[in-house]
């Protein structure tokens, strides 16, 4: 099977955030990036099908020069080759214009299976793989927990639901599947993997290789504007307890007890 | 003249879910807005019961796709249904409440009708600037401001918990059948079952008091602390979703969008950020304790009480001084 994984880098949001200068975004130059992670869940279980059926595993991702690092990982990791969409102009794209370029990338070859992540950890639309499913007219399944590819050209997909509860669908192939975070636990780069990718190839695309205008891609295409960022209202913060453990741990029992009285 | 609002109402068991009546408040605000009505869709098999729920709403308008075709969801066919209906009416806003089942067919509705697509807004305000969504961004630790850039209909979602849910008592509005070629509705997957991957051992719905783990814990060898002030306060132990999906507490433990819906008298968050996930299925505890190591977690802005700092240190002492405290 010839399998795609779309995967995003995305910020470490353990680290402390700042806003941009323009406010409309975070101030990336002190933060460290990594796979997203529902991306990597996505990654691991396209090299599973692959080393199951003698496949080929083709990573694709859009953003700035760091993403070569991210996509040097998914190498390392496994993936046979990289596309990188690299091009100022797809810059401050929502999901409609990343899914515009994601899928007229994917569409300059033949791809068995569509896999990515359910949802960024970043900006979070859980839409852009839907929509990129929309311009293949390709069939689709968000928050997949489960792939058995069938016999027949046909997967079947296990995908959640609210409560607790699992829907178990089969689809026709090639489709488009969004993993959820959870369906298996990715594998670690080898040392020989690491070795490896560094003779794995990286193609770059920008707007015109892939047949499209600056105006359709990134910012410009975007359906949405960022009129600025910021932390959630704090009015309704919760009230700080200050010390040292045991000093907290007194004054949170005795609030519990006299303020809230659920002690 | 700008469209009407659109809005999609899901079902569950032949009731409107909870969330469709959140997402009817949100389209009647937005209509006030923008001076236009709210037309309601509900899609599905046998919908007689389901549409006079719907138009005592206080919609202006239902309109009811009744197909064999729509019996199970599907992308497919939901989409086929609302594409045509869609286009014909151009609305300024198509409306759907955040579920698993809406977030899986608006992207196609969005491409079927070239519409822009704002998924998961939590509030939206009339500003200089025209209406404004809020949205979380970075797994709720920080919020952006977005607006439509075109003047074309954009498919919008809200998470649940962001609006009230409307009164089922207004005057009954018109029922009407969707437009559209009910022969075009075809499914494009097949739905071959539901599995229940929770089971009912722990039912946390009836928990009074909760201690919720996060991964923050680290492991499942550190689990011993929870258990300890769980003890303490003879509450049940919960989890959020990476606890879970680490395997380090079985799936009947989870508490959020996935998991259980919780509301006990007290919530103790250890170790959990808070992600909206997350939130929507404790937001219903009376009292909410946080502890946590980062504080920029957003667990800090929904909880009553926080303590920012390591969790091994805090948790043996808060058990020693519940112990205290009930002896």
């Amino acid at each position: 099977m010839k399998i795609a994984v779309c995967l995003k880098q995305v910020p470490d949001t353990e680290a402390r955030l700042r806003v941009n200068d323009a406010g409309t975004w975070i101030e990336e130059e002190d933060l460290s990036f990594a796979i997203n992670e529902s991306d990597e869940c996505a990654l691991e279980e396209a090299l599973k099908i692959a080393e199951a059926t003698e496949g080929e595993v083709v990573v694709f991702s859009l953003g700035p020069a760091r993403v070569g690092e991210a996509l040097r990982k998914a190498l390392a990791l496994g993936a046979d080759r990289a596309v990188h969409l690299e091009d100022e102009a797809f810059a401050g794209g929502d999901a409609l214009s990343t899914a515009r370029a994601l899928a007229a990338a994917i569409e300059r070859e033949d791809f068995d299976l569509i896999l990515t992540g359910s949802q960024s950890d970043d900006l979070g639309f859980g839409v852009t793989a839907s929509l990129v499913a929309g311009h293949l007219a390709l069939p689709h399944a968000w928050l997949v927990m489960g792939i058995e590819v069938e016999d027949g050209g046909t997967a079947r997909v296990v995908r959640e639901m609210e409560s607790g509860k699992n829907e178990i669908l089969r689809l026709t192939l090639p489709a488009v599947l969004e993993v959820q975070a959870g369906i298996n636990h990715p594998r670690y780069a080898s040392l020989k993997g690491i070795m490896q990718a560094k003779r794995k190839p990286i193609d770059k695309l920008g707007v015109e290789d892939l047949g499209l205008s600056a105006d359709e891609v990134g910012a410009q295409g975007a359906g949405l504007e960022v009129l600025s960022v910021g932390f959630p209202d704090s009015g309704a913060a919760a009230q700080i307890l200050e010390g040292d453990p045991a000093s907290v741990a007194a004054q949170l029992v005795e609030k519990l007890q006299k303020e809230a009285r659920v002690l | 003249m700008a469209g009407n609002v659109w809005v999609v109402l899901q079902h569950r068991d032949g009731k409107l879910h909870p969330i469709a009546l959140e997402a009817i408040t949100a389209a009647l605000g937005l209509a006030q807005e923008l001076g236009v009505e709210v037309e309601a869709v509900l899609l599905g098999s046998g919908m007689e019961a389901l549409a006079s729920q719907a138009a005592s709403t206080g919609v202006a308008r239902v309109h009811v796709g009744d197909s064999e075709s729509l019996a199970e969801y599907t992308p497919g066919a939901y989409v086929g249904a609302l594409s045509e209906a869609l286009t014909t009416a151009a609305p300024s806003f198509v409306v759907f409440g955040h579920s698993y089942q809406s977030v899986d067919c608006m992207a196609r509705v969005a491409h079927a009708i070239g519409a822009a697509i704002l998924p998961e807004a939590i509030s939206f305000e009339s500003t200089e600037q025209g209406l404004v969504f809020t949205r979380p961004i970075l797994e709720g630790k920080m919020h952006s401001k977005v607006r439509l850039k075109g003047e074309g209909t954009a498919v919008v979602s809200f998470q649940s918990a962001s609006f009230e849910a409307a009164a089922t008592d207004q005057p009954t509005s018109e029922i009407v059948p969707l437009v559209g070629d009910s022969g075009a509705w075809k499914a494009d997957r097949e739905l071959l079952g539901v599995e229940d991957v929770a089971g009912d051992a722990v039912d946390l719905s009836a928990a009074d008091l909760i201690v919720a783990v996060g991964r923050g814990i680290g492991g499942p060898e550190k689990m011993e602390i929870i258990e300890d002030l769980a003890a303490a306060l003879g509450a049940e132990i919960g989890a959020s979703r990476p606890v879970i999906d680490n395997g380090w507490l079985p799936r009947d433990r989870q508490i959020g969008s996935s998991g259980q819906t919780v509301a006990p008298k007290l919530y103790v968050a250890v170790g959990i950020s808070g992600a909206i996930q997350h939130l929507v299925g404790m937001k219903g505890a009376a009292c909410t304790v946080a502890i946590n190591k980062d504080p920029g977690a957003p667990i800090f802005t929904v909880a009553d009480y926080g303590i920012v700092g390591d969790l091994f240190k805090i948790l043996p002492a808060l058990s020693a001084a519940i112990r205290e405290a009930k002896s």
